[in-house]
């Protein structure tokens, strides 16, 4: 009989969770601002029919899939407790890098490659920078962010490149063409959204930056190797930004020197919005690309609305603090809860 | 045999003597409190045996062989585990992956190595039941209680069936009725055989569990006596120094 009790009291606990799946899908921040984007985009439908055609809605996911590429990199950074605002620079650098390489007559797979070799060593030197060298996070990507743009200027003498060689035509239709009506960048969104999304939810690593941005030092107590652990966010951080930046470089047909300039503010916005806290330790995937989507809805509506595309600043300024804002309130009733 | 013995430990730091020529024996299922003021010398003496910095001079004895530590990791290896002040937990983690923490389990699906949450959960729980916590698994550690948060930080150390246990100031933040769960977690490790080293300002918690008390004053040990054979006004006049020795 009591050990009868006593299983079941163990198999119990184990179940056990503060709140059901409901609750916890509630608590998340990331589907507050998927319901705040589904109903803007119901709204919009109403308000106005250009919203729902399909042109319109293949345009506003392929122009939020690239900010969102980078966001999922971000995210990955904001969790454990860094942040990354070079992405614009490298976006730039690795673009660049494979035009000037497509441009001399290689093939588009070299291109490519040597674009996101590019974009990981800028990542290595900035992770090596924050890990070993412990300049803080913001310090070490203000930096860079000059650093890579300037590279991108110095490898291009600040000339557009828009001629890419004999693969030209394969480079365009990699960010500017579709496969099965879904555009190309939207494709690769979803595959690193997947994988991103699952490696940070079931895999060691995930479990891993969530404890370094959750609390460093205990990270270091119990043994993890959080300087391995930084470099390899500061990485993906840098290829998501790569990625994007090639994929935008194909999109537009041409890379000049002030492509994704000044794009990290929108990218660290989708992350914040989304959910991840810039003090580290919590944030999604999903989170981050919703908040990328809700961004692109806004000035998507705006400019369909026929307002002033000035007051863009204005609307995503305040979901930002918004969300910020909500997160708190949040955090503040679970304390007195607790 | 005693499990954990430091013979004739000195730490100095240049000029001064943290620790001058300290002796001390714990023995296996027996709970020693070590107290004295701050700079006493405790906080040096758990660093020596927890692998962070070695001793100036004197030897430190795990089980009966002689042991020398470069790092923590080392100390934890011959069945040295520390309870941090802070615990050392990841508040925005549940409590079974703050135990797995470094550790975790996995699984395989298909080429994929995945977390085994079930088999962190199940383990976890079963911890708690040894130590009779009623911390549940799936609990993020914001939400806990400062007990079941001593009671998470305890747990990871049985993971790894340590032989020696050092707390160091377990109760000194938290409530009065998790204090006596705290005391009884440390009841429990002593009675699984664990030697259990208490390092604490507190007199009644100090008294309440532990079977020895060993007092330090600027860096010497001054007193090592049994429980019974000493009182909490003793042991003030001990740490103060109004009573030099005992």
């Amino acid at each position: 009989m009591s050990t009868d009790d006593s299983t079941s009291g163990l198999e119990r606990a184990i179940e056990a969770r503060s709140h059901g799946l409901v609750g916890r899908a509630l608590g998340l921040q990331g589907f507050w601002v998927l319901a705040a984007a589904l109903l803007a985009a119901v709204m919009l439908s109403f308000a106005t029919d250009a919203f729902a055609t399909p042109q319109n809605l293949f345009n506003v996911t392929r122009n939020f899939a690239f900010v969102a590429i980078v966001a999922i990199g971000m995210t990955a950074v904001i969790i454990s407790g860094g942040i990354d605002l070079s992405v614009g620079s490298i976006l730039c650098l690795s673009a660049m890098v494979t035009g000037v390489v497509l441009h001399d007559g290689h093939s588009v797979w070299v291109g490519i490659a040597a674009g996101l070799a590019a974009s990981l060593v800028v990542g290595l030197i900035n992770g090596v920078l924050i890990a070993y060298v412990r300049i803080p996070p913001f310090v070490a990507t203000l930096g860079m962010l000059s650093i890579a743009r300037s590279l991108a200027m110095v490898a291009s003498q600040n000339k557009m490149v828009y001629q890419f060689g004999p693969d030209h035509d394969l480079f365009l239709w990699l960010g500017g063409g579709s496969t099965l009506g879904i555009p190309n960048p939207v494709m690769v969104l979803g595959a690193s959204c997947l994988v991103a999304g699952f490696a940070l939810r079931w895999t060691r690593w995930g479990a891993r930056i969530m404890a370094v941005g959750g609390n460093e030092r205990a990270a270091i107590l119990t043994g993890l190797p959080v300087k391995r652990i930084k470099i390899g966010i500061y990485m993906l951080s840098g290829f998501m930004a790569g990625l994007a930046g090639v994929l935008e470089a194909s999109w537009l047909g041409g890379v000049t020197t002030n492509l994704g300039q000044s794009m990290e503010l929108s990218v660290i916005a989708a992350a914040v919005i989304g959910g991840a806290n810039l003090s580290g330790g919590s944030g999604t995937i999903l989170g981050a690309v919703v908040g990328a989507a809700l961004i692109e809805i806004i000035r998507n509506s705006l400019t369909l609305l026929g307002i002033s595309t000035f007051w863009q600043g204005a609307f995503v300024g305040t979901f930002i603090v918004a969300a910020v804002a909500f997160d708190s309130v949040r955090g503040g009733r679970r304390t007195s809860a607790g | 045999m005693p499990i954990l013995e430091c013979q004739a430990i000195s730490k100095h730091f240049g000029a001064i003597h943290a620790l001058d020529d300290v002796s001390l024996a714990v023995s296996a299922g027996e709970v020693v409190g070590l107290m004295g003021d701050n700079g006493a010398g405790k906080s040096t003496l758990v660093k020596i045996v927890a692998g962070n910095f070695p001793p100036t001079a004197g030897k430190l004895f795990v089980d009966g062989s002689q042991a020398a530590f470069a790092r923590p990791s080392e100390a934890r290896r011959s069945g040295i585990e520390i309870v941090y002040q802070d615990l050392a937990l990841c508040d925005n983690l549940p409590a079974s992956i703050n135990i797995f923490m470094g550790r975790e389990l996995t699984r395989w699906i298909g080429p994929l190595r995945v977390l085994d949450f079930k088999a962190m959960s199940r383990r976890a729980a079963e911890l708690f039941v040894e130590l009779k916590s009623e911390t549940r698994p799936r609990d993020v550690v914001r939400d806990m209680s400062g007990g079941q948060r001593q009671a998470v930080a305890i747990a990871r150390t049985r993971l790894s069936n340590p032989k020696i246990v050092l707390m160091d100031e377990p109760t000194a933040a938290i409530s009065v009725r998790q204090v006596a769960e705290v005391l009884n977690l440390v009841r429990r490790l002593r009675d699984q055989g664990i030697a259990v080293v208490l390092i604490s300002h507190r007199m009644p918690d100090v008294f309440a569990v532990a079977d020895r008390i060993i007092v330090l004053r600027r860096g010497t040990k001054v007193a090592d006596k049994a429980i019974s054979a000493t009182s909490p006004e003793e042991v003030t006049g001990l740490i103060t120094g109004a009573i030099t020795a005992a």
